[in-house]
């Protein structure tokens, strides 16, 4: 070695370190694409036992992880990478062509534009296409809203019932208890959804013109909320506040189920009750106002 | 050389000229360009997975009672679109597998537009000629979003019932309309039992159909006006630097689709995603406690949560409060989005076409307004987990909201404003950004120490990279069709490119700005103690032109 010259002993030095290199990556490549098939192979019997999801989930990773390092390998590293160079055409056309693109668009628009009662005809006969056969496909989507936004399931009289049916009597709750409630024949109804609350025994005015609707302590509130339509569920017996657990809205049960914290705007609406003579607990209305979260049409 | 499908398909479609130029496509190299690349790889495993999954899912909201093999739920009545969903989840093979790939190429999917999208604005990337790109972008972006949400609303489930529950309020809040739109959307009031269907149609035909086409567009789009690059030795406006197509790139690209498809296979078959038999059927009155969307929700979930309880009521019309922060706040973020290469043109009043990309640092103003609407958005997406917050570290809800409520404005522009300084000071030191040479400490076989500027990364490159050339050619054939003269590369027993005998040698100047800076070399000459240790010191034979090293082997 001593007594080859520098250059020499130079371009044979890399010769080597290029084979050992490119023989490394071949084995590299090679081993990927042997786990690859083993693992494919694994897959397959996993498959045909039965099949188990984390098993699965793990064969996966190494057969298509053993393909992809092995072909992406092979491609940065077993195959010329250049740097090559390669020129942009300009993307702008050249001034003429763009000048006979207008006049074409020029002239074709005259060649139609002579004929200027049928354009109008044409316009019309799409338009009316457009309009006609648009809007019933919309229309036919759904019917229109009119008082759907407005009206609940509750009536005057109507039994406060369990999501099962059953009827719910003065004497189901407890001090601090809480139940989901709906109107007697339409029970698990999401927009009549009610929650009844008793944070006591005796009556509760939440607010002046409310003095009768909370009987022997029992109050009943919309349970959708007035922010963004999510079910009020939670109730802390401590604070006598009901949450939201969507968004962290708080409503004071005590006077009317005001918002005291949160983005709800309006107080959950209460629904007037009455205690009939066999005990059961009953609406003295439906609601007075639209429940649940904000529209348009409404006006308060 | 001719093969006869290449004559069968030329003589009738004219092929060779346009596949041609398609191989010989020069691609510029650099990590940050896969980020779309595993958009696009998430979206066909997407399409696949989704396949799948259809042929099992019933998009139905009639009851039934479940009979399958989750015990807990046996006797349950439920949505068939739940039961479906159970019974793809446990009784059909790699059914679970499949749609846990399906939710975390999804969320995968999203991630990757969104950070692809951020390499795009804080490089120039969207300036002249490409604001048509940045446009479908956005679009693909939003559609991704809305397809996200779609799909996760397919099962059925407490959770996602609650989620769609909450998007028929948000759809009811549009001014004027709103009732209306609500109204056709759910075939009535909600809940109705045409919205899973029509969700089902939706998701699985509607926008995947539109996505398709944008993302062919995106691509065709890209294609045409060719890839930017960034700035580095041998590149201008006016040129692409790179690997060739093929073979290279496409083995690259080709082969990272595997990776990616790889990487979410994991996490399909080993990280539990959306279990939905935790959390039951969705039952219109009942809830769940500390729940949150797919984190590309985030930040309207936490703009729900964070505006005030304001409401606007006049002339007998509402604003409803939800309004704002779902509807305005979605619709000014995607305007500005799509708007902003003409917004930043205003400003620069630059009408020139731009191919090289700029480093963050040399835009401070870009960067710092980035970065400071990025900081924007994470806080309003922290703020949609208040409630998980406050218990775990023990704090009032009240405590969280207002924190957030002022943290939202105060963050960005203290973000922005580092941003802006780190530019700036990062643009203000000499040499930033230019390669610098490395300090190699020698120890002699007596002990002592000797720095030395380094010579060479020959050996690194030749290391990483056995196929990598000095000077950028033209590829041959290109230059032959061009009429330029056919520079060969120097081939030594056709196995590797050099452009020069000696390229060894002189590595050192020509490998040229890469963006990082120098690195120490830490070499012992071996023979001496302690020898074979140290970075980048290489286990096999050694280059000659190390120096010193082969003065000691001789």
């Amino acid at each position: 070695m001593s007594s080859s010259t520098p250059e020499l002993k130079q371009s044979q030095d890399k010769e080597r370190l290029i084979k050992v290199s490119e023989r490394r990556f071949e084995r590299v490549v090679g081993v990927s694409f042997l786990l690859s098939f083993l693992a494919t192979v694994g897959l397959g019997v996993v498959y045909w036992q039965g099949g188990q999801t984390q098993v699965e989930g793990a064969l996966l990773f190494i057969a298509l992880g053993g393909l992809g390092f092995g072909i992406v390998s092979w491609g940065k590293y077993l195959v010329p990478q250049g740097p090559y160079v390669q020129e942009r055409e300009e993307l702008q056309s050249p001034e003429s062509e763009r000048e006979a693109f207008v006049e074409s668009l020029e002239r074709g628009a005259n060649q139609i534009q002579r004929r200027s009662f049928l354009v109008k005809m044409l316009g019309a006969a799409v338009g009316a296409f457009g309009i006609i056969t648009l809007f019933p496909f919309i229309r036919s989507l759904g019917p229109q809203p009119k008082k759907m936004l407005y009206v609940t399931n509750w009536k005057k009289g109507s039994a406060l019932v369990k999501a099962d049916g059953t009827k719910v009597r003065a004497t189901d709750l407890e001090v601090g208890g809480v139940l989901t409630v709906f109107p007697d024949g339409h029970p698990g109804g999401a927009i009549s959804q009610t929650i009844l609350i008793r944070p006591s025994f005796q009556d509760i005015v939440t607010k002046p013109g409310r003095e009768t609707w909370g009987p022997q302590g029992y109050l009943a509130y919309s349970k959708v909320c007035t922010h963004a339509g999510c079910p009020v569920g939670l109730y802390q017996e401590l604070t006598q506040q009901l949450l939201c657990p969507c968004h962290q809205s708080l409503f004071d049960v005590m006077t009317g189920a005001n918002p005291v914290f949160g983005p709800a705007p309006r107080p959950l609406p209460q629904l007037p009750l009455y205690i009939d003579s066999q005990g059961y607990l009953r609406a003295q209305a439906g609601y007075d106002e639209p429940i649940g979260p904000g529209f348009w049409e409404r006006g308060a | 050389m001719s093969y006869k499908p290449i004559d069968f398909l030329d003589e009738r479609l004219g092929t060779a000229k346009f596949t041609r130029k398609s191989l010989n496509k020069i691609f510029p190299d650099h990590w940050s360009f896969m980020l779309g690349e595993i958009a696009m790889y998430s979206f066909f495993i997407l399409l696949g997975t989704g396949v799948f999954l259809t042929l099992f899912f019933v998009p139905s909201s009639a009851p039934t009672v479940y009979h399958g093999s989750y015990a807990p739920l046996d006797g349950h009545v439920m949505s068939q679109a739940y039961a479906s969903t159970l019974n793809l989840s446990f009784n059909v093979r790699a059914g679970l597998v499949m749609r846990q790939m399906h939710h975390w190429a999804a969320n995968v999917f999203v991630a990757a537009i969104v950070v692809h999208l951020l390499r795009v604005f804080f490089t120039g990337a969207f300036r002249k000629p490409r604001e048509i790109n940045w446009l479908v972008g956005s679009l693909l972006l939003m559609l991704a979003i809305l397809e996200g949400f779609l799909g996760y609303s397919l099962p059925d489930d407490l959770i996602s019932g609650t989620g769609i529950r909450i998007a028929y309020s948000i759809t009811l809040s549009v001014p004027v309309v709103g009732s209306y739109l609500a109204s056709f959307l759910f075939g009535g009031q909600f809940p109705g039992d045409k919205i899973i269907p029509r969700f089902y149609t939706i998701h699985i035909l509607l926008i995947p159909a539109i996505m398709a086409g944008l993302l062919g567009a995106h691509l065709a789009i890209m294609w045409h006006q060719k890839h930017t690059q960034y700035k580095g030795r041998g590149r201008t406006e006016k040129n692409v630097v790179g690997i060739a197509f093929w073979p290279a790139y496409a083995m690259q690209a080709g082969g990272f689709f595997f990776l990616t498809a790889s990487v979410i296979a994991a996490l399909g078959g080993l990280v539990q995603i959306n279990p939905i038999w935790m959390y039951g059927p969705y039952i219109p009155y009942k809830v769940s406690y500390a729940v949150q969307p797919d984190w590309y929700m985030g930040w309207l979930d936490g703009a729900l949560r964070l505006f005030p309880s304001w409401e606007i009521v006049g002339f007998g019309h509402m604003i409803p409060t939800i309004f704002f922060p779902a509807v305005l706040l979605p619709g000014i973020t995607f305007g500005l989005l799509m708007a902003w290469p003409w917004i930043e043109r205003r400003f620069t009043k630059d009408s020139q076409s731009h191919n090289l990309l700029e480093n963050p640092r040399d835009n401070p103003w870009r960067t710092s307004i980035g970065v400071g609407v990025m900081a924007f958005y994470m806080v309003l997406f922290f703020a949609s987990s208040t409630d998980v917050l406050a218990n775990t570290f023990n704090l009032t809800l009240n405590f969280v909201l207002w924190a957030f409520r002022i943290l939202v404005f105060v963050i960005p522009p203290i973000a922005a404003f580092v941003a802006y300084q780190l530019a700036k000071e990062a643009r203000s030191v000499p040499l930033a950004g230019t390669p610098r040479k490395a300090m190699v400490i020698f120890r002699s076989p007596g002990g002592e120490y000797t720095t030395e500027e380094s010579e060479p990364r020959s050996e690194l490159v030749l290391k990483h990279s056995v196929f990598h050339g000095e000077e950028p050619l033209p590829l041959p054939e290109e230059a032959r069709i061009h009429g330029q003269e056919v520079q060969t590369p120097v081939l030594e027993e056709e196995r590797f490119v050099f452009s020069a005998p000696s390229a060894v040698a002189v590595v050192s100047e020509e490998i040229g700005e890469r963006p990082s800076g120098g690195s120490g070399v830490y070499r012992i000459p071996r023979g001496a103690p302690g020898a074979g240790g140290g970075l980048f010191s290489p286990r096999g034979p050694r280059p000659a032109s190390d120096g010193e090293d082969s003065e000691d082997e001789e």
